[in-house]
C-alpha cells in the first residue's frame, strides 16, 4: 500500500467541530439570497419597465455589478467604505453577497417575466385588469415558477461564493478550514472536511428547489 | 351617425412603423349585429380587432363606443376594455387557474363582485359552454375545443357589450371547431354583438347580419352574408373566396 502524506483518519474527529462555521456559511447565504431578492426583484421590475429613468439605473447597477468581481465588491464595502462608515464583518459579507446576486436575480426575474407569452397580458388586460393587476395576477405568478429553476442555480453559486467572507475574517466554513488546518499541520484533512459540508450544503439546496419545482409544475401545466 | 351605434369607427389609419395597416377604415356595428371579417392572411383582421380593444392604437381616426368617442390618453381604457371582450385565436387563458378560475378572474378582481356571487355566476356559464364537468380542470387538461369555449365563458362572465372574436376555431382540429362555433351560434341568438374574424362560412351564413372583406388594410366590399358569398362585386372578392371555398 501507498503511503499518503496525510491523515485521513483524523477526519472523523474533526468534522463535528466545523459545524457552527458550516452554520455560519449558511446564514451568510440565506441572508445574502434574502436581500438579493428583494433588490433583484425590484431591479427586475425596475429594467422592465417602458420608462428610461426607471429601467436606466437598473440597467446601471446590473452593468457595474456583473462586470465587477465579487470579491471586488466585498472589499469596497467593507474596506472602501470604512472611513464613511465601518460596516462589521458579518453584514458587509451578507450585504456584498446580496448586491451582487440581486443583479443576477434581476436578471432572472426580467427573463421569466418577458417568457410570459404576450396572450396573457392581452387576456387579462381584455377582461379590463389594469397593467398593474394584469402584472400581478397573471404574469408574475407564473413568471415565478419559471424562474425557480435559475433561482436555484443562483442560489447554489450564492452558497458557495459565500466562502469569499473568510477574507473579511467571517467565521465562516473556509475561514475556520484555514485556521485549523494550519494550526493542526492537516490543511488537506480539513480541506476535505469542507468539502463535504459545501456538497452536503449545495445537495440539499438542490433537493428543495427539485422538490418545489415538481410540486408547482403539478399543477401548471402549459396550455 | 345612427341611433342603436354601439361601434363607430371613423377614418382610422393604423401603421406598424412604416407599414400602413388600416387604410382609412370607417364602419359601424348596431347594438345585437353579428359581422362577420373575412380577408387574407395580413389584410389587417386581428389588428382592426384589437385597435377596437385598445389593445393597439390608430394614428388617425375615431373610435366611438356607445356613442363616446374614445379618446386613448385620456380615457380609463381597462373601463372600456371591460365592455368589450375578446376571444383569441389561441385561447390565452390563464395555465395556472383552473377553468372556473379562468371564469371568476374578472369579475372578482376587476369587478370585485364576492367570490361566491362569481363562482355562481361562472356555474351558470359552464352550463350554457357545456363544461360544467370540466369546473375544476387545469388548461392543460382541457381539449382546444374546451379551451376556447373556457375562453369565451371568461370573456362573457365581465357581461360585456360587445364581443370580439379572432379566428377563434382556426388552431382547433376539424372535429372540434363544431362545438366552439355552436356557442357562439347560441350567443348571437341570445343577442350579443359580435365582431367575428372567420373564414366558417356555415357560421357567417347562419348567423352573421353583414360580412366585411378586408384586403390589404382596406375594406374591399361589404355586405349581406348572401350577397358576398353569392356574387361578390369587387373582383378581390371573387379571387379570395374562390381560394377559401
Ligand atoms: N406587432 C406588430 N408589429 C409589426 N407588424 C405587425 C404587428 N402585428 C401585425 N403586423 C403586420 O400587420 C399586418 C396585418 O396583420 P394582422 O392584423 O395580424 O393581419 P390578419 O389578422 O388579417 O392576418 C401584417 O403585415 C403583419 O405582419
Ligand atoms: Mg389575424
Amino acid at each position: 500500500m501507498i503511503d499518503l502524506p496525510w491523515n485521513f483518519a483524523a477526519i472523523p474527529q474533526y468534522f463535528l467541530r466545523f459545524f457552527p462555521a458550516a452554520l455560519m456559511t449558511l446564514q451568510i447565504t440565506a441572508l445574502g439570497i434574502f436581500v438579493g431578492l428583494g433588490l433583484g426583484f425590484v431591479a427586475g421590475m425596475m429594467r422592465l419597465s417602458t420608462y428610461k429613468l426607471i429601467s436606466l439605473p437598473s440597467h446601471f447597477y446590473i452593468w457595474v455589478i456583473r462586470g465587477t468581481p465579487l470579491l471586488l465588491q466585498l472589499f469596497i464595502i467593507y474596506y472602501g467604505l470604512a472611513v464613511i462608515v465601518s460596516i462589521p464583518r458579518l453584514p458587509a459579507a451578507v450585504i456584498a453577497l446580496g448586491i451582487h446576486n440581486g443583479a443576477y436575480i434581476a436578471e432572472i426575474f426580467r427573463g421569466a417575466v418577458q417568457s410570459i407569452e404576450r396572450g396573457q397580458r392581452e387576456a387579462a388586460l381584455s377582461l379590463g385588469m389594469t397593467s398593474w393587476q394584469s402584472m400581478k395576477r397573471i404574469i408574475l405568478p407564473q413568471a415565478f415558477r419559471r424562474a425557480i429553476p435559475p433561482l436555484g442555480n443562483q442560489f447554489i453559486i450564492a452558497l458557495k461564493d459565500s466562502s469569499l467572507a473568510s477574507t473579511i475574517a467571517v467565521r465562516e466554513l473556509l475561514l475556520r478550514t484555514r485556521q485549523v488546518g494550519s494550526s493542526q499541520f492537516m490543511m488537506m484533512e480539513m480541506l476535505i472536511i469542507a468539502a463535504v459540508y459545501y456538497l452536503m450544503l449545495t445537495s440539499v439546496l438542490t433537493l428543495i428547489t427539485n422538490r418545489i419545482e415538481k410540486n408547482l409544475s403539478k399543477s401548471d401545466r402549459r396550455n | 351617425m345612427y341611433k342603436n351605434n354601439i361601434i363607430e369607427i371613423k377614418n382610422l389609419d393604423k401603421y406598424y412603423g412604416k407599414l400602413h395597416v388600416l387604410k382609412n377604415i370607417s364602419f359601424c356595428v348596431k347594438k345585437q349585429e353579428v359581422v362577420v371579417i373575412i380577408g387574407a392572411s395580413g389584410s389587417g383582421k386581428s389588428t382592426l380587432l384589437r385597435c377596437i380593444n385598445f389593445l393597439e392604437f390608430a394614428q388617425k381616426g375615431t373610435i366611438s363606443i356607445d356613442e363616446k368617442i374614445i379618446k386613448t390618453k385620456a380615457t380609463d381604457l381597462h373601463k372600456v376594455r371591460q365592455e368589450v371582450g375578446m376571444v383569441f385565436q389561441h385561447f390565452n387563458l390563464f395555465p395556472h387557474f383552473t377553468a372556473l378560475g379562468n371564469i371568476i378572474e374578472g369579475p372578482v378582481q376587476v369587478k370585485k363582485i364576492s367570490k361566491t356571487k362569481a363562482i355562481l355566476r361562472a356555474e351558470q356559464l359552464l352550463e350554457q359552454i357545456g363544461l360544467v364537468n370540466k369546473r375544476d380542470n387545469y388548461p392543460s387538461a382541457l381539449s382546444g375545443g374546451e379551451k376556447q369555449r373556457v375562453a369565451i365563458a371568461r370573456a362573457l362572465a365581465m357581461d360585456p357589450k360587445i364581443m370580439l372574436f379572432d379566428e377563434p376555431t382556426s388552431s382547433l382540429d376539424p372535429e372540434l371547431v363544431g362545438e366552439v362555433l355552436s356557442v357562439m351560434k347560441d350567443l348571437a341568438k341570445k343577442g350579443m354583438t359580435m365582431i367575428v374574424v372567420t373564414h366558417e362560412m356555415g357560421f357567417a351564413r347562419e348567423v352573421a347580419d353583414r360580412v366585411i372583406y378586408m384586403d390589404e388594410g382596406r375594406i374591399v366590399e361589404e355586405g349581406d352574408p348572401e350577397k358576398i358569398y353569392q356574387s361578390p362585386e369587387n373582383e378581390r372578392t371573387k379571387a379570395f373566396l374562390s381560394q377559401i371555398l
